[in-house]
């Protein structure tokens, strides 16, 4: 068990050395910038990528799903949270995960 | 709201964490230490695999490559002369997902030398109701069914899609959201562990690329 808690002391250090960086880096940057521009762009896609591998191709528990029941898990969500409510986050992740856990249920 | 949304994301880890037999205090730390979903994700699985403690931390690091550009990204949003600079070291390390989203979202109808401390606020109560989350997730897995379970963990992926579409606002997001959507999974085939790295650099550096053409063309 010490090794998990030294596992994650070097993760935890390795993680706050990208946002230090950050922070570091940060001090020269305008907001009105081009550079800062593009940042938003690469940070918006690092965002999108990870989510949208997590979906497409899940490692873990979440591979327990299949693509169809992410997929359709997916659609109840966006579609609660769009149009049946007025962008109620808690009303969308609820169906998104009713959704799976019905498909689940029923195959 | 978002707390409460964020809460069952964690709930789900919590849960996941028992099933694999790690401690409760180590799973609840490492929502403080790391603060990154995926990236605790990645801890508890790769730990159950028994995979070699370089892989597993070179695979967190990657994964949180992130942290970079969304630092970059919201520091100079939060700037004004009375901080302290130790504070936005501080707030680098409350930031995640969440907070940063809702920050992106918020800020232009807050102060500029409000904003630092209203995202200190903000991110602790959610730093707060998650380590609960994960210590109470922790404490009822055995009563979760599997089936339960698998609706828990698909939350948080649920959560992001909402909170990153929702929040769409301008082109940079736009664009960056669409382009890296595509590019994750792609590099993802290409190099697993790269992949957040690789995605979003190409898919965010596109992105800007398409912007600024449509600039000059209108």
């Amino acid at each position: 068990m010490a090794e998990l808690w030294l596992l994650l002391a070097v993760c935890g250090a390795a993680t706050y050395a990208w946002r230090g960086l950050g922070v570091l880096i940060s001090g020269r940057l305008d907001a009105r910038s081009e550079a800062f521009t593009w940042i938003s762009c690469v940070a918006y896609a690092m965002i999108a990528g990870l989510i949208a591998r997590l979906l497409v191709m899940p490692t873990g528990a979440l591979a327990e799903t299949t693509a169809l029941e992410r997929a359709l898990g997916s659609a109840a969500a966006l579609a609660a949270y769009f149009w049946l409510t007025r962008r109620n986050l808690f009303a969308g992740v609820l169906a998104g995960a009713t959704a799976v856990w019905l498909m689940k249920l029923a195959g | 709201m978002p707390a409460a949304v964020l809460a069952a994301g964690y709930l789900g880890f919590g849960a996941l964490a028992a099933a694999h037999e790690v401690p409760l205090a180590l799973a609840a730390a490492t929502t403080t230490v790391i603060w990154a979903l995926p990236a605790q994700l990645i801890l508890v699985e790769m730990h159950v695999l028994g995979a070699p403690f370089v892989a597993t931390v070179l695979t967190v690091v990657l994964s949180s490559a992130r942290f970079l550009p969304m630092t970059l990204m919201l520091m100079p949003l939060m700037r004004a002369e009375r901080h302290r600079r130790w504070h936005y070291y501080v707030a680098a390390q409350l930031l995640a997902l969440t907070g940063w989203t809702m920050a992106v979202a918020r800020f232009p109808r807050i102060g500029q030398a409000e904003r630092l401390p209203w995202f200190f606020g903000f991110a602790l109560v959610c730093m707060s109701a998650s380590v609960l989350a994960t210590a109470a997730g922790y404490m009822i897995a055995d009563r979760l069914t599997p089936l339960a379970r698998t609706g828990l963990v698909f939350m948080a992926p649920m959560y992001y899609l909402l909170i990153l579409t929702g929040g769409v606002r301008d082109r940079p997001a736009g664009l960056g959201l669409a382009f890296g959507a595509l590019a994750g999974p792609l590099a993802y085939l290409a190099a697993p562990q790269w992949s957040v790295l690789i995605g979003g650099f190409a898919g965010g550096t596109l992105a800007y690329l398409v912007m600024r053409r449509r600039k000059s063309d209108g």
